[in-house]
């Protein structure tokens, strides 16, 4: 990145390798972030009872994705100085030197404004403005503020990682209904189970960066139970939206299948000890962390399939 | 007279400039298809009182 590698003979190969490529670039937007936002609008978008043109569609996932990016590049431009501290995330492109943080933020700052525009005339305004929303409640009231200074971050930062399928739905309908916001509440209570076991294996890795995270400030037997908590609420709440107007016989079995074993899981979690964690290396706690992955895309991927399987006369309850 | 051999610079950027180069591209081709969409939809048709005239 350095201006002085300009000059070829001042070239060395530790600056050739240190400096970023397009890739390192497009690391910025967290790709893994934006694929679940990608989806869940993409939900949002198609399990609207309004018709969207596909082209149409297809730029307002994108937009909607680059808004998610912009915001992701804004989080790591912030986030810099405990990304490096770490392991999970100093490969990061800024900890790592490839990319300088004042690139991030201009990066982040440009596709914010480009994604939103984009997406108010592709769509309307109503689902732009909504994107807006989303990114500085992200960048601002999650990583910005509640991330370093309340251990209740991940429950309220988590409303951010939730929007994506009610903008998608807004983007179609331009109007705001209760599906949108039981989509919302679904990835809202799976987002804190979510988190919580990723930081009951990754115990160092918050503790070292000094992030109030549950385990830091709480303990981590009362994490054990907090996840155990908010997955009954969750259960509750996504076999609940099985009789609205976005569920109908697929997604109740896959929620009724899914909710059970993520039920199981917590409970199991919370029944253990540190000990018993130790010793086999978190292998509950993992293994609840992949099935919570599962678990939303195939509660997503139902509401998907009813939407889908309407106009035949096969999805919902009718 | 021979061209002159492109600077080490741009050999080690290609990639970078490649990328830039096609998300560009894509832009211009993204703008290109909305204009064609939202021209052909009922947007910016002629008004119902004119065709009926």
């Amino acid at each position: 990145m350095s201006d002085a590698s300009f000059n070829a003979s001042t070239v060395t190969a530790q600056t050739r390798a240190d400096e970023a490529s397009f890739g390192d670039y497009f690391a910025l937007l967290k790709p893994r972030v934006m694929s679940l936002v990608v989806f869940t609008a993409l939900v949002g978008l198609l399990a609207a009872p309004v018709l969207v043109h596909p082209f149409v569609g297809f730029c307002a996932i994108l937009f909607i994705a680059i808004g998610g990016g912009a915001s992701g590049a804004l989080n790591m431009w912030w986030d810099a100085d405990i990304d490096k501290v770490m392991k999970r995330t100093k490969g990061r492109p800024i900890p790592s030197g490839k990319v300088e943080a004042g690139e991030a933020m201009a990066i982040g700052l440009a596709l914010s404004g480009l994604s939103v525009i984009m997406l108010g005339l592709a769509t309307n305004w109503f689902a732009g403005a909504f994107l807006g929303f989303t990114i500085f409640f992200y960048v601002v009231v999650y990583t910005m503020w509640l991330k370093r200074s309340t251990p209740q971050n991940i429950v309220i930062g988590g409303a951010a990682g939730a929007f994506p399928p009610v903008i998608g739905w807004v983007a179609a309908t331009g109007s705001m209904t209760l599906e949108p916001w039981l989509m919302f509440a679904l990835t809202f209570m799976w987002t804190p189970p979510h988190f919580w076991a990723l930081a009951l294996f990754m115990r160092s890795d918050y503790d070292d960066a000094g992030v109030p995270m549950l385990t830091v400030t709480h303990g981590r037997r009362a994490t054990r139970w907090h996840i155990l908590v908010y997955t009954v609420l969750l259960a509750l709440l996504a076999v609940g939206t099985s009789f609205s107007g976005i569920g109908g016989p697929i997604y109740l079995t896959v929620a009724v299948v899914m909710n059970a074993l993520f039920l199981r899981g917590a409970w199991q979690i919370s029944r253990r000890t540190e000990d018993d964690s130790e010793a086999d290396n978190f292998k509950v706690e993992r293994s609840f962390f992949k099935l919570s992955l599962l678990y939303l895309f195939l509660h997503f991927g139902a509401i998907l399939a009813e939407a889908l399987l309407k106009p035949y006369g096969l999805g919902g309850w009718s | 007279m021979s061209l002159r051999k492109s600077h080490e610079l741009h050999q080690r950027r290609f990639n970078r400039n490649l990328g830039v180069g096609l998300t560009l591209a894509a832009f211009i081709v993204i703008i290109f298809g909305l204009t064609i969409v939202k021209v052909s939809g009922t947007g910016l048709g002629q008004p119902t009182q004119e065709v009926q005239n």
